[in-house]
């Protein structure tokens, strides 16, 4: 994984320095991070590591020498190849160099990293679905053009979508847009927790347009729920 | 010089004694005990009858056998819906008491993984408006995803050791006007399906003896917070979680190793959405090909959302690339579903997966032609006007 920095060298140091104390204070953090032996067993058993130029153990040691320079080339570029699945807690000395991406990728989004855009770039479908229907992987989003490496089997289910969901004997499932029926005060409870906690404003940073399409669903239910956006909003 | 996978998977005769007392985890059921006598949230605990079982490192974890409410999940409601199903139906066959909500959300981890496009304190209220949700009903949470499952525990070890993300949370829960609440125990369907695994042997109808599988264990089950996965020395000398393995040999299926059981299945959160080229490079070439050259099976079997999708879902892509695959995909799920007689398609929705399973099976014994003429019957009386949906009857018809 390179280690090479020039790339970020006309960004200033103190806005890379904020952005660490920013991954550094992060209540998690002092739990994710203990130390490095240098053993190796987290980038063995990564399978980002495999297949890409990553290295979840040059993470972590970055993180533990403070190398604010190259923690943020690292926010920028390596970040989003890992694969959280947390092979990596298998670490001795029980870092978890996932845990420590996490809140990397975290901070990156609430700043609105130009890698963040372009990490979730065509991934603005996949957020809304999240935030405004309460589940993410809808019966509706398996189309062939979003999904063309699968192979005709898409194509089988989207032709019959409305038949094959109606032939799921449980009642939750008979939905083609959501992944099951969530009721309308569920959805309004969720909407609260986006604005209550700032998750709003992150999706402003990285898709203003779909920050505006979110806001069109939500205002409408929050206030029919009688949830006060002005009065709830993160401080 | 390769190790070849006997040497590697060879059976050691040394004992490892497990003691909770000893190791560096923490307990975290005792934690939100003490944080419950302090008032700071509603433990509601787990209802009786309850199987009590072992976890990695020998502290005892209680799972419920009724009284469930189903935490469902976005990917199996959403793309294999069988697997859901087939959750409910086991319930349904064993006459066990359960509650499908249309008050739950999703946990929202599978897009946190993907985007971090949230926070701590939004996921911590996610997960504790859907136990709030649980509570009101007086069922008890049981998670049908392992991501959410693995991620729940995260938040339940993150509100335990911050009164300030608490703070953060409870102000939100008191907006809604709901109670904050931490179940006694955060139960996995699979740890459920493995209590009852004798019950669900003592139900099967097919013979599966011949039936080779291998297991592919979710890597949100047991290694996001590890300490809290089943682990029984009887399997794998305890050295592996014992869930879904031990499923299938309550059931009489062979169980067949291979080296890379550790490696994830390259679902990889935001990779399988948007950068496909990682999942399926790394679910044919070090997951399906590595099994299908070790042990060669007639299936595979798993128990998480995102693995049943990915490794099944991989291996068009493969096909095309003439690499080795054609090897079906199932939750163990619905495995036990189709030993105990459920419908391949009715209850089992097998016409959601991609990987041809008819061999399978035939050789399990299941005339799929027959059950998919069934099956088309039932889309023409939809189609008709006859019927709105197929019903639970129907599906047991």
């Amino acid at each position: 994984m390179s280690t090479d920095t020039s790339k970020y060298a006309d960004v200033p140091y103190e806005d890379k320095l904020r952005l660490f104390e920013e991954v550094k204070s992060d209540e998690r953090y002092q739990r994710y991070m203990y130390g490095c032996y240098e053993c190796g067993i987290c980038v063995a058993v990564c399978p980002s590591a495999r297949f890409y130029d990553f290295s979840p153990r040059v993470i972590t040691q970055t993180l533990a020498r403070e190398d604010v320079d190259l923690i943020y080339k690292q926010m920028n570029e390596d970040v989003w190849d890992c694969s959280q699945c947390f092979s990596c807690n298998k670490c001795p000395r029980q870092n978890s160099p996932g845990g420590l991406i996490t809140i990397m990728r975290e901070v990156a989004v609430k700043h609105g990293l130009k890698s963040a855009k372009e990490a979730l770039e065509g991934y603005g479908r996949i957020i809304y679905k999240i935030m405004a229907t309460g589940t993410q992987v809808a019966p509706d989003m398996l189309q062939p053009s979003a999904f063309p490496d699968w192979g005709p089997h898409v194509k089988g289910i989207s032709d019959n979508l409305e038949w094959w969901r109606r032939a799921l004997p449980p009642e939750t499932l008979h939905t083609t847009e959501s992944s099951w029926q969530v009721s309308e005060k569920t959805l309004s409870e969720l909407y609260l927790i986006w604005h209550m906690t700032g998750v709003m404003d992150m999706i402003k940073e990285v898709d203003e347009g779909l920050h505006m399409i979110l806001m069109d669903v939500m205002e409408e239910k929050l206030e029919e729920a009688g949830f006060d956006l002005d009065a709830n909003t993160k401080d | 010089m390769a190790i070849d996978v006997a040497t590697l998977t060879k059976k050691s005769s040394r004992v490892f004694q497990r003691d909770p007392e000893s190791v560096n985890s923490e307990s975290m059921r005792e934690q939100v005990l003490e944080l419950e006598a302090k008032g700071e949230w509603i433990v509601p605990k787990v209802p009786e009858p309850f199987v009590e079982v072992t976890t990695k490192f020998g502290r005892t974890k209680k799972i419920p056998l009724a009284k469930t409410w189903h935490h469902k999940s976005c990917g199996q409601c959403g793309h294999i819906p069988g697997y859901s199903t087939a959750i409910f139906w086991l319930n349904r066959k064993l006459g066990l008491d359960y509650n499908d909500p249309k008050d739950q959300t999703s946990c929202t981890a599978w897009n946190y993984y993907a985007s971090a496009t949230s926070n701590a304190a939004a996921q911590a209220a996610v997960a504790l408006r859907n136990f709030a949700a649980a509570y009101e009903t007086g069922y008890f949470p049981m998670i049908h995803c392992a991501t959410s499952y693995g991620h729940y525990k995260e938040v339940r070890e993150e509100l335990v050791h911050s009164p300030k993300l608490r703070d953060e949370v409870k102000r939100i829960m008191d907006t809604m006007k709901k109670p904050m609440v931490m179940p006694e125990e955060i139960v996995h369907y699979s740890e459920w399906v493995h209590v009852i695994r004798d019950k669900i042997a003592e139900n099967r109808v097919l013979d599966v003896s011949n039936i080779v599988a291998t297991v592919h264990p979710a890597c949100h089950y047991h290694k996001l917070v590890a300490e809290d996965a089943i682990y029984d020395p009887d399997v794998y000398g305890g050295q592996r979680t014992a869930t879904v393995t031990a499923t299938l040999q309550a059931l009489g299926a062979k169980v067949a190793d291979y080296s890379t059981w550790f490696d994830c299945c390259g679902f990889g959160f935001r990779h399988i959405l948007v950068q496909r080229d990682f999942t399926r490079s790394f679910a044919v070439q070090r997951k399906i090909e590595v099994m299908i050259d070790e042990a060669n099976p007639d299936v595979t079997i798993t128990h998480d959302t995102g693995c049943v999708t990915t490794l099944d879902q991989s291996q068009f892509a493969g096909k095309a690339n003439n690499r080795k695959v054609g090897l079906p995909v199932l939750s163990e799920a619905q495995f036990a579903a189709l030993a105990m007689g459920a419908h391949p398609y009715r209850v089992c929705q097998l016409h959601w997966h991609n990987t041809d399973n008819r061999k399978l099976l035939e050789k399990m014994g299941i005339d799929h032609e027959a059950r998919w003429a069934e099956f088309e019957g039932d889309l023409e009386k939809l189609k008709s006007g006859e019927k709105e949906f197929l019903s639970w009857e129907d599906a047991d018809a």
